[in-house]
């Protein structure tokens, strides 16, 4: 287990795991009652050949109980992302993108409510995050979905790519909550993948 | 268990009949964060969406908002207070294998509502990606997986866990 390995949020309870296999626990984290701001995994190791993030997400918003969330690398910020994103929120389907970002904005419903305890849900894999000679790239599938009973707002499912221009090998990702903060049970799981 | 195994086979079962109504996987350890179901899956008779219902609930407890596309067009619908959930709508054929490959996120806490979401489809018809909902705070302890007709011969049904470092 690397002693350096760890894991940043506030009200956030962490463990650690010692990695034997091809598809690892790197890191997790769950938000207590206090929420949380953002979720930062720091000190990655580099010794895997792909990143997989799961989660279990609701937002502190008031306001339709739904929230999106935003992916930044190694506290990087400035132009150095992009994204494209496929959305469906149960009658329409469309599609966006933005370039020279902050961060990679993974809008539209990637929190749910802790109204009536929605959580969203995701799996983001960053491929080949340890390489120095490429950009990233990262894929996104997730959703919320509230049986239809927050008006304008029921939930949706999308599906977007993330670049992060940057030859650097990823060794943070933090994720910040676009309208409010992290709430309670929400977790964030880390993996890692090995090649041969 | 050996530490350090976090994805983990559970069950796997494969269909030897052309009858086969449906697969139930029961007494699921809650020892996980995560489930995923991997299937491949063929009709019988006509073209077929899968289904499930968690721990034997028929109560109008299932939600799912889809998006898929039929090579001619891009579709988002959304289906709520159902007696079973979807997990693919466009779901198998009967001329071909199709897969579905679905993620069940902290399954067994007993705190928040069940959320999933996965994908599939097969290359003759459609393409879909769902997030479901199962409005119970209970730990997912069985999951039975429906066809709208018959699960042909060869049909494969995997589950897997997946464990977090808590």
């Amino acid at each position: 287990m690397s002693p350096i390995l760890g894991i940043y949020a506030s009200q956030i309870s962490g463990h650690l795991w010692a990695p034997s296999g091809a598809y690892d626990s790197i890191a997790t984290t769950t938000v207590g009652a206090g929420g949380a701001a953002t979720i930062t995994f720091s000190s990655i190791p580099s010794t895997y050949t792909h990143l997989q993030v799961r989660y279990m997400g609701m937002t502190s918003r008031a306001t339709y109980g739904q929230d999106a969330m935003n992916v930044a690398f190694n506290g990087v910020g400035g132009t150095s992302y992009s994204r494209h994103d496929l959305r469906a929120d149960g009658s329409a389907v469309s599609a966006g993108s933005a370039t020279s970002q902050g961060t990679i904005d993974l809008n539209y419903a990637t929190l749910g409510t802790t109204v009536s305890s929605y959580p969203g849900v995701g799996v983001i894999d960053i491929l080949d995050y340890a390489n120095t000679s490429k950009y990233k790239t990262l894929r996104y599938l997730g959703g919320v979905d509230e049986n239809g009973t927050i008006a304008g707002y029921p939930g949706a499912v999308v599906y977007a790519s993330g670049l992060f221009q940057s030859t650097s090998a990823i060794s943070s990702i933090t994720f910040t909550p676009q309208l409010a903060a992290f709430a309670q049970y929400t977790s964030f799981a880390l993996y890692g993948i090995k090649g041969n | 268990m050996a530490a350090g195994n976090t994805y983990e086979a559970i069950a796997t079962f494969t269909t030897t009949t052309s009858n086969t109504t449906s697969y139930t996987f029961s007494s699921i350890p809650s020892t996980y964060t995560d489930l995923v179901l991997i299937c491949n899956l063929k009709a019988t008779s006509s073209n077929s969406s899968l289904v499930v219902r968690f721990n034997g609930d028929s109560g109008s407890n299932y939600s799912n908002t889809q998006l898929y596309g039929n090579g001619t067009s891009a579709v988002s619908q959304r289906f709520t207070s159902q007696t079973e959930g979807y997990l693919s709508f466009s779901g198998f054929p009967t001329a071909t294998f199709g897969p579905t490959i679905v993620n069940f996120m902290n399954y067994a806490n007993t705190t928040t509502n069940k959320t999933y979401i996965g994908r599939g489809g097969y290359a003759s018809g459609y393409v879909d990606t769902s997030v479901g909902l199962w409005r119970s705070t209970a730990a997912i302890s069985s999951m039975t997986l429906y066809a709208g007709n018959f699960f042909d011969t060869g049909c494969t049904f995997s589950l897997y866990g997946i464990k977090n470092s808590a």
